[in-house]
C-alpha cells in the first residue's frame, strides 16, 4: 500500500522521514486553521478581536464569552431540539425503512413494483421542487390533524424525514444479499414475518443499519433549509437555525458568535470522532455503492 | 422450495402492505404528491397573499426566461459549480493520495481532513466570514505580510462568489478525501509493482494505473458534488444573502426569496422545475462523457 514498499528500490539517498510529511503538514495546517481561529477568537476580548493586525495569541483566556453567549440565546434549548429531532428521525428511519425494505426485498404483494418505482422516482427530484408543497401540507396537517406535526413544531422537522427513499432502497439492497435459507427455516418453524425480520434479518444487517443511522443523523443535524422554512419561534429552533438567528442579531459581536459556534461544534466533533469509523465507512459505502 | 413460482398468499400480501405502508405513506405524502403539486403550481399565478390561484399556462416559465435576475442566478450557479466541483476533486484526490500510506501521524492527518465533514454550514459560514473580514480578518493580515493591500472579499461584487467557493471547497474536502481513500484501498499493489517492473515511473504508474482505477469514484464525486453545487443555498443565505448587488444570487437562493419572502409560490415552482431540468441535463452530460473515461473492473 505504501509507496515505499514497492519491489524496486530506486533511491539511494533517503530523508530520515517520509517526504510526504512536507506536503501533509502544511495541508493539515490549512485544513484545521479555520477550527483553530474559531477557538482562538472565542477566548479573546472584544477589543482583541476587533484589532488589526489580528491578535494571534490572546493575552489571557477570556472564557466569559461562553456564559455571555449562553445568556444571549437559549443554546441549550437549540441543542436539545436538534438532538430530539435527529435521534427521533434516526429511530423512525431504522424502523420504517427496515419494514419497507424487507417487504420490497422478500415479500410479494400486489402493486409492489409500481410502488417501488414511485418511491425511487422521488429520489431523483431535488428538495427545492418539493419544499413548497411540503410546507403547505405540513401547515395543513398542523391545523387540521395534529398541531405537533405542524409549522413551528419539532414534529414538522421529523415527520417529512421519518422515512426516506434512500433508506428503503439501501436496506432493500442489503437484505437481498443475505442468504434466504435462515429465514425459510424459521418460517417453517412457525415464526411470523415480523419475528423473522427482528430475530434473523436485522441482527445480520447491523453494518447497514449503522450506516443508515450515521448518514441520517448527519443529515438531520445539519439540515438548514427546511427548518428555516418550517420554524419561526425561537424555542422550537434547531441549532443551525438558532445560530443563524443569533448571527443575524449579533453580527459584530464576534467573540460571542465564535463561543456559540464552538459550543455547537464540540458535541458534533465528539460524536463524529467517537463514531468516526462508522461515519467514514458510511460515506465510503455510499460512494462505492454509487460507482 | 420453488417459492418464486407460488402465488403469494393473502397473508403474504397483507403482511407486505402492512410493512410498506408507514414508510410509503410518508414518502408519497411528502415526496411524490409535492412533485405533482408543484408542477401544477408552476402553471398557476399562486401568490399566498391573494388567495386566488388562476391557471396562467406557461406564463411563469416565460417570465422566467425574461427575468434578468434568473439569468444572473444561472450564471452565478454555473460559475460556482465549475469552480467548486473540480477544485474539491483535485484537492481531495491530492490529499487522499498523500494520505494513502503508512507513515507516522497518518491517522492525525486523516482526522484533520475528516473533521471538515462534522462542521455545519452555519459554523463554516461564520468562520469564513470572520477569516475574510475586510477590516479585521486574518486573511487580509496574511496578504499584508505579502505586501498585498486589503481586499473587500464578501463585500465585493467581484470577489464574494470566490470566497463562497473557498468556504465550500474547504467544507467538502473531507468528503472527497474519504471517497478517494476508499477507492485507493481498492487499487491492487501488484498492478503498481508490475508497472514499476515494466519501467514506469511513479507519475506514469499513477496516471496509467491508479487514475483509471479511480475513475468510478471520480465519476461518482463529479455527479454528487455537481448536484449539491447546483443546489447551493445555506452558505449564501448565511454569508451574503445573495449580495452584494446580487453578485452571489444563485438559483436556489432566488427561488427561496420568491417563495418565502415574496410568497410567489407559482413563480418559485417554475424556478424549481427549471433547476430540476438543469440538474438533469448536467448530470446526463456527466454520465455520457464520464462513461467514455470510466473504467470498471467487472
Amino acid at each position: 500500500m505504501a509507496a515505499s514498499s514497492g519491489v524496486i528500490e530506486r533511491r539511494r539517498f533517503r530523508l530520515p522521514f517520509s517526504p510526504w510529511h512536507l506536503v501533509l503538514i502544511p495541508a493539515t495546517i490549512v485544513l484545521i486553521f479555520p477550527f483553530v481561529w474559531l477557538i482562538v477568537t472565542s477566548v479573546e476580548t472584544p477589543a482583541e478581536a476587533l484589532h488589526f493586525p489580528p491578535v494571534l495569541i490572546p493575552r489571557e483566556l477570556h472564557f466569559a464569552n461562553y456564559p455571555n453567549a449562553l445568556a444571549a440565546a437559549p443554546f441549550g434549548r437549540f441543542f436539545l431540539n436538534s438532538a430530539v429531532v435527529a435521534v427521533t428521525t434516526v429511530l423512525c428511519n431504522l424502523v420504517f425503512c427496515s419494514l419497507a425494505g424487507y417487504a420490497f426485498a422478500r415479500l410479494r404483494f400486489l402493486g409492489r413494483g409500481a410502488l417501488f418505482a414511485v418511491i425511487m422516482a422521488t429520489l431523483m427530484v431535488p428538495f427545492q421542487v418539493t419544499m413548497i408543497p411540503q410546507f403547505i401540507i405540513t401547515k395543513w396537517l398542523g391545523v387540521h390533524v395534529l398541531a405537533q406535526v405542524g409549522i413551528n413544531h419539532l414534529g414538522a422537522l421529523i415527520l417529512p424525514n421519518a422515512a426516506t427513499a434512500f433508506g428503503i432502497f439501501f436496506l432493500r439492497q442489503f437484505f437481498r444479499t443475505l442468504p434466504v435459507e435462515y429465514e425459510e427455516s424459521a418460517r417453517v418453524d412457525g415464526a411470523s414475518r415480523l419475528k423473522v425480520l427482528w430475530r434473523i434479518v436485522l441482527p445480520l444487517s447491523m453494518p447497514a443499519l449503522a450506516t443508515l443511522a450515521a448518514l441520517t443523523f448527519l443529515d438531520s443535524w445539519n439540515n438548514f433549509l427546511w427548518p428555516l422554512i418550517a420554524i419561526t419561534s425561537t424555542n422550537q429552533m434547531t441549532l443551525p437555525l438558532g445560530l443563524a438567528t443569533f448571527q443575524g442579531a449579533h453580527a459584530t459581536e464576534w467573540t460571542l458568535l465564535m463561543a456559540a459556534n464552538v459550543m455547537s461544534l464540540v458535541p458534533m466533533l465528539v460524536i463524529f470522532f467517537a463514531a468516526q469509523r462508522y461515519f467514514i465507512r458510511s460515506v465510503a459505502a455510499t460512494g462505492l455503492a454509487g460507482t | 422450495m420453488p417459492a418464486a413460482r407460488r402465488r403469494p398468499s393473502a397473508s403474504e400480501q397483507l403482511t407486505g402492505w402492512a410493512f410498506v405502508t408507514p414508510g410509503a405513506a410518508i414518502i408519497i405524502l411528502f415526496g411524490a404528491v409535492p412533485i405533482v403539486w408543484s408542477a401544477v403550481m408552476s402553471l398557476q399565478r399562486n401568490n399566498l397573499l391573494t388567495g386566488k390561484t388562476p391557471y396562467v399556462g406557461l406564463r411563469n416559465y416565460r417570465a422566467l426566461v425574461h427575468d434578468p435576475v434568473v439569468a444572473q442566478a444561472v450564471q452565478h450557479t454555473l460559475v460556482y459549480t465549475a469552480l467548486f466541483v473540480p477544485g474539491t476533486m483535485v484537492i481531495g484526490l491530492f490529499l487522499a493520495v498523500a494520505m494513502n500510506r503508512k507513515i507516522r501521524f497518518i491517522s492525525l492527518y486523516r482526522t484533520a481532513a475528516y473533521a471538515t465533514m462534522a462542521i455545519s454550514a452555519i459554523s463554516e459560514a461564520v468562520v469564513f466570514i470572520w477569516l475574510f473580514d475586510p477590516s479585521y480578518g486574518i486573511v487580509n493580515y496574511f496578504l499584508s505580510l505579502l505586501g498585498i493591500p486589503p481586499q473587500q472579499f464578501l463585500n465585493s461584487p467581484s470577489q464574494a462568489l470566490y470566497v463562497i467557493v473557498a468556504m465550500t471547497v474547504w467544507g467538502w474536502t473531507g468528503f472527497a478525501v474519504v471517497i478517494y481513500l476508499a477507492a485507493l484501498q481498492g487499487v491492487p499493489q501488484e498492478l503498481l509493482d508490475a508497472a514499476a517492473v515494466d519501467g514506469a515511473g511513479r507519475w506514469t504508474a499513477f496516471r496509467r494505473v491508479t487514475l483509471p482505477l479511480l475513475s468510478p469514484a471520480s465519476l461518482f464525486l463529479a455527479v454528487w458534488l455537481t448536484i449539491n453545487a447546483l443546489q447551493l443555498f445555506d452558505e449564501v443565505y448565511l454569508s451574503t444573502q445573495g449580495g452584494p448587488l446580487n453578485a452571489t444570487t444563485v438559483l436556489v437562493y432566488y427561488l427561496y426569496e420568491q417563495a418565502f419572502q415574496n410568497f410567489n409560490f407559482g413563480y418559485a415552482s417554475a424556478i424549481a422545475y427549471f433547476l430540476f431540468l438543469i440538474i438533469l441535463v448536467v448530470t446526463a452530460i456527466q454520465f455520457r462523457v464520464g462513461r467514455r473515461f470510466t473504467y470498471y473492473r467487472s
